[in-house]
């Protein structure tokens, strides 16, 4: 058996997943390893360590490989470092129809990182992303919890400025 | 009932069947690569797609239940274009390195793609690569063959009962592996092997060795547990290549353990006695067998002749076929000793005059799986047999209280209802307390002597519950495992779990040591009983496997024994063996210890190489022939028994074949009662207990096994992280 992780788990962390973990049937707890998932890497600086996952594993009393393929699974989950902002760049379809290249190259250019990379501040992560659901407003990002929509190169710069 | 129509041909399918279950029982194939009848249902791989009548888009046959009236094409146009389609999918990223894959010549992909593929790819890009992955000895991996069926993921989850493989990203970056670097521990892993529809998942051992066409398959009998499982051994220029399951759904259904898998590379290990050999002053020499058989004949002869016949001891392994046990016994008791004993690991011996007719399950292995209750006494299921470890877990999991009373923490895959671990003195006072908490809860009269026996035991909660569960169930099962028969009181624990069983109305059953503990028993290779009293008592018993060393005898016959292991007490037995005047050792193997002690070696085929029985322990008799000639001077036992029968001018040691040996017996045996009922005598609860006893290592119950490599090193070889208490 390998040793505990759950002295890796905060009471805050611990208190938000067993909110969720009340939302379903008793028997099916594991039913919570999205959300269980989110709230650890929320306090984790946005990103997912092996021993996190086995955590998650362990407190939900599932086999940790449930839980890998939960995390790979998703793209918002991160199993490596990322910056304080996360922007997520839609490139399926319809943003591509509507000038995703442009978005991405404009990005690329001006933080000076491809996907996938940090900027050295470690202020911004840049992701490539699938549809969003909000094709109508093509080509768009996602920061955080806000979606950017009908971007352009001017709007791109500013929402950049207003990083903090 | 239902009717549907498959290709005109009309039939009746179950209710609630799949469509591709339907078809496979009227012998219709249907293309498939992730439905597989002992799994879940994944539906997606999408090769099985076909064309249902009033169904706008083909469906995935094995993902479509039956309904009434319906009717299926599996060739239609509309069937062959969705499944053209899907194997062209398949084939983007499938490599092109059939030739040197080990699957070649038994690939669904390269089957079906002979059917159903292009010639020609219409893609033009590269294909993906992905990193093979170490996952240990048993399994070797490519896994850019591997076509996502997740049947090997479901596998580990269903059958297994250890998640070990898993689904890793997603899309065109999805990968079949473990995420961490780790190697795949369960004792069933050898399956996924067969599972997988490609060359993604093979077989280490073998890898490289032969093609499938190069080699015969032949049917026999796994030798290493109590089991029986079916397998066929393949076969190249005399050599087993490698052992595969043979389905048989009343035993291994298409499974088997990886012990009865790989075992066989411990055959052509390197101490393989490959011709008789004789010491004088010290020296090993190769003989003739003339010559060996005289030097054996003369020894035995002297031996008697200056101590008398009781002065021989016989111990044989109980993982010997009943033919060879039969003649053995005949051959010992010819020469007046009855001696002989294949209880390598027992200590108690003192119920052995009430002991049923052999060690039985109590029921068929089927019946076992439909347990809704089991009781496991000193018993490590899951890695001692594995397919019957298989069968209680998927009756756990449709339900089954599953409780086990161990005095080791063993690892279990399946969930357990009530646990309760004490060190080795404590399993009566377990037993007791459950007992008693039946008797309470159930208000019946206690057997004779029961009452005063509970008298100071206490009852726990735990005791409660598990006496509960098992007078609730309508099948309840108590299983009395290795590590309870190798108990110093196993007589009282015998006792006490028979009493368990019959006041609940569970059935009891034994778990036995070796490929043939019952063979042993109905054979006569015990001291008290003989074959033609396989249920009733000699007057004057021989010694037991432990009183022969314990009152060290001058001359041993050792026939497939390997004292250092196959012994509780391995130090008494090895000195007794080397201060006695004359030790003939039937062997396959020469270890040092082996040649330490021995005088005259006669190598004897494995299971491999001489036709046989073994009788499991539902009481089956599965009788097998050599698919290999013996190695070099190597000679099938029975026929080496039957020479000194007749050296020692024994009478009835004229047999032609194996089958006469057998025969022969059966009809000494007549009915054999399958049962294990017997008349009621109290126990004594034995109080302070101080002797420890000592676990059988997974893979070191028999001398094949021992000398598989690939399996020496598996952590459930190497790991063991049990604790004592
Ligand atoms: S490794 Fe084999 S069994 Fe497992 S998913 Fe891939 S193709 Fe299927
Ligand atoms: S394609 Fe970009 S949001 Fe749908
Ligand atoms: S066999 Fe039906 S979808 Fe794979």
């Amino acid at each position: 058996m390998a040793e505990s992780k759950l002295h890796l788990l905060s009471d805050e962390s611990k208190g938000e997943i067993d909110t969720w973990i009340a939302k379903y049937p008793k028997d099916q707890k594991k039913s919570a390893v999205m959300a269980a998932l989110t709230i650890v890497q929320d306090a984790n600086g946005g990103w997912l360590t092996q021993e996190l996952m086995d955590m998650v594993a362990e407190y939900l009393a599932m086999e940790p490989i449930s839980v890998y393929e939960v995390a790979t699974f998703y793209s918002m989950y991160e199993l490596k470092p990322v910056g304080r902002h996360k922007i997520c760049v839609c490139t399926n379809i319809s943003c591509m129809l509507c000038g995703s290249d442009a978005v991405v190259s404009h990005l690329k250019d001006k933080l000076g990182i491809g996907f996938g990379g940090i900027t050295t501040d470690g202020k911004i992560s840049l992701k490539e992303v699938e549809c969003l659901g909000a094709c109508g407003g093509a080509p768009m990002l996602q920061i955080g919890d806000q979606y950017y929509e009908n971007l352009t190169p001017e709007k791109i710069d500013s929402i950049l400025d207003n990083l903090k | 009932m239902i009717n549907i129509e498959i290709d005109g041909l009309k039939i009746e399918a179950q209710d609630g069947a799949m469509l591709i279950e339907a078809a496979d029982e009227v012998g219709i194939s249907i293309p498939r690569f992730c439905y597989h009848k002992k799994l879940s249902v994944a539906a997606n791989c999408r090769m099985c797609l076909v064309d249902v009548e009033k169904a706008a888009k083909p469906l995935p046959a094995c993902a479509t239940p039956v309904t009434e009236g319906m009717k299926v094409f599996t060739q239609s146009q509309k069937a062959i274009s969705a499944q053209k389609g899907v194997m062209e999918f398949l084939l983007i990223n499938h490599p092109l390195d059939c030739p040197i894959c080990d699957q070649g010549g038994e690939c669904d992909l390269q089957d079906l793609a002979v059917g159903y593929g292009g010639g020609e790819t219409r893609y033009s890009e590269n294909k993906r690569v992905v990193k093979n992955k170490n996952i240990g000895s048993l399994i070797a991996t490519d896994m850019t063959r591997c076509i996502h069926c997740t049947r090997c993921v479901r596998f580990g989850e269903e059958i297994a009962g250890v998640r070990e493989l898993g689904a890793i990203g997603r899309g065109e970056h999805m990968e079949i592996g473990t995420y961490v670097a780790s190697t795949i521990s369960s004792e069933l892993s050898g399956n996924m092997i067969d599972l997988c529809p490609v060359g993604a998942l093979t077989s280490k051992p073998f890898r490289y060795s032969a093609r499938n066409w190069e080699m015969q398959r032949h049917p026999s009998i796994a030798g290493h547990d109590c089991v029986g499982s079916n397998i066929d051994l393949d076969v190249r220029d005399n050599n087993i290549m490698r052992v595969v399951p043979r389905e048989n759904e009343e035993i291994n259904e298409t499974w088997i353990s990886d012990r009865d898998r790989f075992s066989y590379e411990g055959l052509n290990s390197k101490d393989r006695l490959t011709a008789p050999m004789i010491k004088q002053s010290g020296e090993w020499q190769r003989v003739s067998w003339d010559t060996a058989l005289a030097f054996a004949l003369n020894g035995v002869k002297e031996l008697v002749g200056r101590h008398g016949a009781e002065h021989l001891g016989t111990l044989v392994s109980p993982s010997a076929t009943l033919e060879e046990m039969y003649l053995l016994q005949k051959l010992v008791r010819g020469l007046g000793s009855s001696n002989i004993d294949h209880r390598v690991r027992q200590l108690d011996f003192s119920d052995q005059n009430r002991a049923p007719a052999f060690p039985y399950l109590g029921q068929s292995i089927e019946s076992l799986g439909q347990s809704d209750a089991v009781l496991l006494v000193g018993a490590n299921i899951t890695k001692d047999q594995p397919i019957l470890g298989h069968r209680v877990r998927q009756a756990a999991l449709f339900g089954a209280k599953v409780m086990c009373v161990n005095s080791v923490d063993y690892k279990v895959n399946m969930p357990l209802a009530e646990k309760l671990i004490t060190d080795v003195a404590g399993m009566e006072a377990a037993l007791a307390g459950i007992l008693k908490a039946l008797l309470n809860m159930n208000k019946i009269a206690a057997p004779s002597g029961i009452d005063q026996l509970l008298h100071s035991v206490s009852i726990s909660a735990t005791h409660e519950k598990m006496a509960a569960n098992l007078s609730k169930a309508s099948h309840g099962s108590v299983l009395l495992g290795l590590s309870a028969a190798s108990h110093p009181a196993y007589s009282t624990l015998y006792a006490l779990a028979e009493c368990i069983a019959e006041l609940s109305g569970a059935k009891l059953g034994s778990l036995s040591l070796g490929a043939n503990s019952a063979g042993a028993w109905l054979s006569g290779a015990v001291p008290h009983r003989t074959a033609d009293s396989a249920s009733s008592n000699q007057t004057s018993a021989g010694l037991n496997a432990i009183q022969m060393f314990t009152a060290p005898r001058k001359g041993y016959f050792l026939f497939g024994i390997e004292p250092e292991f196959d012994s509780v007490d391995p130090v008494v037995t090895t000195q007794s063996l080397k201060d006695a005047e004359f030790v003939v050792a039937f062997s396959s193997y020469a270890s040092t210890v082996l040649s330490d002690v021995a005088n005259v070696f006669l190598p004897i085929s494995p299971y491999t190489e001489t036709s046989g029985t073994f009788v499991n322990v539902e009481g089956r008799w599965q009788s097998f022939k050599g698919v290999v000639s013996p190695q070099e001077d190597t000679r099938p036992a029975w026929k080496i028994l039957r020479v000194l029968g007749n050296l020692f001018e024994l009478k009835g040691f004229d047999y032609m074949s194996s089958i006469e040996v057998r025969d022969e017996l059966k009809k000494c045996l007549g009915d054999i009662k399958l049962s294990n009922k017997r008349a009621w005598l109290c126990p004594e609860l034995s109080g302070n207990i101080s002797e420890q006893i000592v676990e059988i290592p997974i893979y070191g119950a028999d001398a094949i096994t021992r000398r598989a490599v690939s399996l020496s090193i598996t952590p459930d070889a190497t790991g063991h992280t049990i604790v004592m208490n």
